[in-house]
């Protein structure tokens, strides 16, 4: 297929602005995202990794109390059956979202600017995939039959039920998991060769070697690769999609006011890449210091991250107020009185909670300052943080405390095992990104050297030769 | 365990190796070595060259059709399971539905499918790729350590009909390489 100049000029990439900064060469790339896993480890790390394991350590403590002593040391009862523990499995997972989505998706829409943040955002998925399904398990209670979930074999001949959501929810975040693990490792395998050959001892090279696969870089390899990525990236957008739905499903199926709403797989969703986004730039600002990584992951990339951001919180505000326009338009007492209880009853510091912090906060993305400020990035994300967090404790508590009996009312209130299970469980993300820090790649470099403007075998030093030759 | 050794004839020669500078020489470069008219033969990037697959003449990856099969199967085996559960294995009326509620069983369906087919596409890529593989000759060269870096190759493996380690070298050299080097097996 030749090109002529005008096909060449119409190109929209060529007149996009550069994504990387002080034009690096290939070799200026692999060594500021290598140096990090190669040095020793700074006393910074380490700062951020004793409290993680500390808080893991929590994480332990608690669970292994509530398996000994049940799930009554959380503030758990009837009416309010799920409280923090189903709050914080629908937190993390939605966390999730954002890695797909910048990995999966942005690449289907060859958004280039991912290849910057892409592989820690991968990771952040896992690592949140991780403590997403902690929660599911532990909350049975007696963990011990946790595997009446999965469809064993067993002694007494029962199965699980197929048609229930819960159901689809274990195998949804299950593939969710597995899938994310096989994408971060499919993009990590070109990087694990380069920290390969890059290694000055026996042991790392064995250790990166090993992993790597013996990957050698072949074109006829990049052939496939490239096609196993595209198909990757093709399924896990409708996964990453479907994953939340059938979270939302879990809430939306039933018939409880508050709950029983078609609009809730959207919502969910929007509000799962917001908050995973809001995790992003926490990570991102705090890492792009660190580690130096200023020139790679650059000021247009967090401007790109608040847009989105701005666009899925306005939708998550969309959704709110669609939920009581439904309740007054249906015309059913219950509905009406679940949402006039949510915003005035006794839970209405946490619904305002979330409102300021996912409504109002992103509204400062309109403006390019803000998304340019880095103080104010990492402020709002924090805000976002925390707003996604009340928005799944306000979806699930206020709407089961009431319940259609006056006689069963109650007010949920955590315990000290609650709020143990939560910091624990950022405990356990924190160590997880700490380790994959200090011992991965966190930017794809074979990505990020695609984007380079000499990475372009057209374009570079002499677009007018390339031109006459023609390309396929 | 054809995975993990590379399928070679014996020879003398493993092949030539030929470093260019950027990858608009190696595009070029490529498309000689193609219109040459040799087939054992490949390039080495650091990262994925946009459009050296067309220039080095590769086919289409078959990928996409072992994903589709491993999909399919992953559908039927997901509708299957609960097909069987809830129709033959344990018939359980629940909430007086019918034994089989298919509308039900297209999440789990879904989910099914696309686990066999991202387990496709990877197990397919690495067996198309023929990884792992513990050694590869190209190893043996010092300037290959680059690979993964900044360094860009053509190789020509010596049982190609058309290699001659003379004339080869020095189309190569003509071609703008750097650096040519003769590997052995």
């Amino acid at each position: 297929m030749a090109q002529t100049e005008a096909e060449l000029l119409d190109n929209p990439v060529a007149g996009r602005p550069t994504l990387i900064l002080r034009s690096p060469d290939f070799h200026a790339i692999t060594d500021v995202v290598a140096e990090p896993v190669e040095r020793r480890t700074p006393i910074g790390w380490w700062l951020f990794f004793i409290p993680s394991v500390a808080l893991l350590g929590l994480l332990g403590g608690a669970v292994s109390w509530l398996f000994w002593e049940g799930i009554g040391v959380w503030g758990n009862n009837i009416p309010v059956g799920w409280a923090w523990d189903i709050t914080n499995f629908v937190f993390w997972v939605g966390i999730a979202h954002a890695g797909t989505l910048i990995s999966a998706i942005l690449f289907l829409f060859r958004q280039k600017w991912r290849t910057s943040i892409n592989r820690s955002s991968e990771a952040m998925t896992i690592f949140a995939v991780m403590c997403a399904m902690l929660f599911p398990g532990i909350h049975v209670g007696r963990v011990w039959v946790a595997y009446f979930m999965f469809p064993i074999p067993n002694q007494m001949g029962v199965w699980p039920n197929f048609r229930s959501p819960l159901l689809w929810d274990v195998f949804a975040v299950s593939v969710y998991g597995t899938v994310s693990a096989l994408f971060w490792y499919v993009g990590l395998i070109p990087d694990l060769a380069t920290m390969r050959d890059r290694a000055k001892t026996r042991g790392r090279q064995f250790a990166y070697g090993l992993p790597a696969l013996g990957w050698r870089g072949s074109v006829r390899q990049w052939h496939h690769y490239e096609s196993a990525y595209l198909i990757l990236a093709a399924l896990a957008t409708p996964l990453v999609l479907s994953v939340h739905s059938v979270v939302s499903m879990d809430f939306a199926v039933s018939l409880l006011p508050g709950w029983h709403t078609t609009v809730f797989p959207p919502y969910f969703v929007a509000g799962a890449i917001f908050s995973g986004f809001a995790m992003v730039l926490t990570l991102m600002v705090i890492c792009r210091t660190a580690f130096r990584l200023e020139h790679i992951i650059t000021l247009r990339h967090f401007d790109y991250m608040a847009k989105i951001m701005l666009v899925t919180g306005t939708m998550v505000g969309y959704a709110y107020s669609t939920e009581f326009f439904t309740a007054w338009f249906s015309g059913n007492p219950y509905e009406l009185f679940t949402f006039k209880n949510r915003a005035l009853g006794p839970y209405a510091w946490a619904y305002w909670t979330m409102v300021s912090c996912n409504v109002i906060s992103p509204q400062f993305f309109w403006f390019k300052k803000a998304r340019t400020s880095i103080p104010i990035l990492f402020v709002l994300s924090i805000l976002v943080n925390i707003g996604m967090w009340f928005e799944r404790f306000v979806i699930i508590v206020t709407s089961l405390h009431r319940d259609f009996l006056p006689s069963a009312w109650s007010y949920f209130t955590p315990t000290i095992w609650d709020i143990s299970c939560l910091l624990g469980s950022f405990g356990l993300f924190f160590t997880m990104f700490c380790l994959f820090v200090r011992f991965l790649p966190m930017v794809a470099t074979a990505e990020v050297k695609t984007v380079l403007p000499q990475a372009d075998p057209h374009g570079h030093p002499a677009p007018a030769r390339t031109i006459r030759q023609g390309a396929s | 365990m054809p995975l993990l050794i590379p399928q070679l004839p014996k020879g003398p020669y493993y092949g030539i190796l030929a470093e260019f500078g950027t990858p608009a020489d190696l595009y070029h470069a490529c498309e000689r070595v193609r219109d040459a008219g040799f087939t054992r033969w490949d390039a080495h990037t650091p990262f994925p060259v946009h459009g050296l697959e067309g220039a080095m003449g590769l086919r289409r990856s078959p990928l996409p059709w072992i994903v589709l099969v491993m999909g399919l199967m992953g559908a039927a085996a997901g509708f299957g399971l609960q097909w069987w559960v809830h129709a033959r294995a344990y018939p359980l009326v629940i909430s007086g539905k019918p034994y089989l509620t298919w509308p039900a069983f297209i999440p789990i369906t879904f989910e099914v499918a696309i686990l066999f087919a991202a387990l496709g596409a990877v197990l397919g890529m690495l067996g198309l790729n023929r990884l792992p593989m513990h050694h590869h000759p190209l190893f043996q060269s010092r300037v290959f350590e680059r690979v993964t870096d900044d360094a860009f190759f053509i190789s020509i493996e010596s049982w190609d009909p058309r290699f001659d380690p003379a004339a080869t070298g020095k189309m190569l050299e003509s071609l703008g390489a750097r650096s040519v080097e003769l590997l052995e097996s």
